[in-house]
């Protein structure tokens, strides 16, 4: 119900840069803990709030912005509900890197501005270490640990969907620069 | 250049001749199908922040299913608005409370080899059954689509899962995706295409093929396509569609494949999955044995006339074991109206079981049928996820039709083939 009013809701850098805490969970995190199906129907600040309940209590209330969501293999299997994606942009969540990704999860979640990185090393990362990332390098420098992870590239275009803030404002975009050509002709 | 028959459908919807696994093409969408729960409640929004129409109303599909029948203030909004918006965007392919997305679909006719579809929900891989390239998106990627007309892809790689030889009596497509669930695990898939082939999915009926395609999601492929033929053809045309040149469609011998896995179905013996996860799969005489609260057959997964036909079979002359609840919530009306028919839904109501609306029901924890804190359930569904049907200590077995019929009269996971000798239907 709230969508237009989250979707795409720009971090003010355009490079989709994110600095911040580690908060790291293990394989097969599904769309059901991230986007609890009982909450689905109601308001969706409301579904945000239960966003991991089941796994980590401790993680909606205490999630800080630009904080990283580290996940394993999987994450964001089941389904292709786009609040599993949309809950963790609310709450601030600056990125998710994990070893392998559910497919329409990635797709959702850079739909939805939130950067989504393969890293094949998610796995050195602990609890509350030091983090930053960059989509456009496609590198996620863990300070606490002083090591550097290199991840899988975005293709181009969807790097510069996720940096424009997402499909909704990327398209804005690209409607608004149609227009200005077809004016000028 | 060779090419898989998900190759040349991605090819033949991005205006090329062909393409090649990992590159990413802009494809021209044939069909878009989306339901109450991702549909217009979350498009809508979307359009209007655009200033957007959408792109071409013949080619969208509506399917109430998710919050069917209303049950609150909140549910009854959503399928307002959702009616509201399919009539005033003049979408006239809307099945409202008329059964589950990816039963309705190839029930109404709207399917058929080649076509290039997006569903708004992670089980629109049933589709590849009709031989579509048919796979989920969210709602933002739904609402590009309606805007546009098109959507971006990576070419997958195709896995080709070849299944031979006769399924014993009692064993049904879905034992032989619970098997391949705990043998290449969630992520066996990679979000790539399988497609199902051999003797054993020749044999099939088009509602048992649905069910391996549907369940392609929880090997975490991006579609499960199976080749047309005579038995695809026939159902396109009993729905009222226009199948096409089904042979049109298939995929070149020479063509490439990532990996082949080879199931041998006459080897298989019911399967059922453990709580929290399909990929816990394994025979029911390992698995079985835990006493159950409730029985449920329902879902795209497992409540089609087929699913319905193998619970009668068990359930014929029995009784559901006191202190054991059976819930049954056929797939679409057609199935209940068919299933009355001939007779299942008597030998499945004269037994103890409690019918319930056609829709998504207690498979995703949206509908009637819940789960209370510590209740075990077995279910024909597709995922067992923690939580995903009711209480968060709730656990969840998967099996066939045939299992949870069988587990209802023991009271317990049970195995459905003690009950079927010389049972034939």
């Amino acid at each position: 119900m709230s969508a237009a009013g989250t979707i795409g809701k720009a971090t003010g850098k355009a490079t989709g840069k994110a600095t911040g805490k580690a908060w790291v969970f293990g394989d097969d995190i599904d769309t059901d803990v991230l986007a609890p199906g009982l909450y689905m129907k109601g308001p969706f600040e409301e579904l945000a709030r239960h966003c991991l309940e089941a796994v980590d209590p401790t993680f909606a209330p205490g999630v800080a912005p630009g904080d990283i969501v580290v996940g394993g293999l999987n994450f964001g299997i089941g389904s292709s509900r786009e609040q599993a994606a949309q809950a963790l942009k609310h709450l601030g969540v600056g990125a998710v890197v994990a070893k392998s990704f559910g497919g329409i999860f990635f797709r959702n979640a850079l739909n939805m501005g939130l950067v989504a990185l393969v890293c094949a090393d998610a796995g050195r990362i602990s609890a509350a270490d030091d983090l930053a990332v960059d989509p456009a390098e496609g590198l996620i420098v863990n300070k606490t640990r002083d090591e550097r992870y290199a991840c899988e590239a975005l293709p181009p275009q969807l790097l510069t969907m996720v940096q424009d803030g997402g499909l909704v404002p990327h398209l804005e975009k690209k409607m608004a620069q149609t227009a200005q050509e077809d004016a000028a002709r | 250049m060779a090419q898989t028959l998900a190759e040349k459908i991605i090819a033949k919807a991005a205006g090329r001749g062909t393409v090649s696994p990992g590159e990413i093409v802009t494809c021209r969408v044939d069909l878009a199908m989306m339901h109450d729960s991702g549909g217009p409640r979350r498009v809508k929004p979307v359009l209007e922040r655009l200033g957007a129409k959408v792109w071409d109303p013949e080619k969208v599909v509506v399917v109430s299913d998710h919050y069917v029948p209303a049950v609150d203030a909140e549910s009854a909004a959503i399928l307002d608005l959702t009616r509201k918006w399919t009539a005033a965007n003049g979408i006239g392919k809307f099945h409202d409370m008329q059964g589950i997305c990816h039963v309705v679909l190839p029930e109404r006719g709207h399917l058929r080899p080649g076509l290039f579809v997006v569903g708004g929900d992670s089980h629109s891989p049933t589709g590849g059954a009709f031989g579509c390239y048919m796979f989920g998106v969210g709602a933002t990627d739904m609402a590009g689509v309606l805007v546009t007309g098109e959507t971006w892809i990576k070419v997958p790689e195709t896995i080709r899962i070849a299944i031979d030889g006769d399924l014993g009596d009692g064993l049904s497509a879905k034992d032989i995706l619970l098997h391949l669930c705990a043998r290449i695990g969630m992520g066996g898939g990679a979000y790539q295409a399988i497609q199902y082939t051999g003797s054993t999915v020749a044999n099939l009926s088009m509602q048992e093929r649905m069910t391996l395609s549907n369940m392609a999601a929880e090997l975490g492929a991006q579609a499960g396509l199976i080749e047309g033929d005579e038995t695809t053809a026939a159902y396109i045309r009993k729905a009222g569609g226009d199948p096409g040149d089904v042979s049109a469609w298939r995929g070149d011998d020479d063509a490439a494949y990532l990996a082949t896995h080879h199931v041998d179905a006459a080897a298989l013996i019911p399967q059922v999955a453990a709580p929290h996860s399909p990929a816990n799969s394994g025979p029911v005489t390992d698995l079985g044995g835990e006493a159950i609260h409730q029985a449920y057959i329902g879902a795209c997964t497992g409540a089609k006339l087929d699913d319905l036909h193998m619970a009668a079979r068990v359930m014929k002359g029995r009784k559901v074991a006191d202190g054991t609840r059976l819930l049954i919530a056929p797939a679409s009306t057609r199935t209940t109206a068919a299933a009355a028919a001939d007779g299942t839904l008597a030998t499945l109501t004269e037994a103890g079981a409690i019918l319930l609306p056609s829709g998504c029901g207690a498979c995703a924890g949206y509908g009637a049928g819940v789960l209370a804190e510590d209740e075990v359930c077995i279910s024909s569904t597709a995922r067992n996820f923690k939580g995903r049907m009711g209480a968060k200590s709730s656990r969840v077995y998967l099996g066939s039709p045939f299992t949870v019929a069988a587990s209802a009269v023991v009271g317990r996971v049970a195995d459905p083939r003690e009950f079927l000798e010389g049972g034939a239907p």
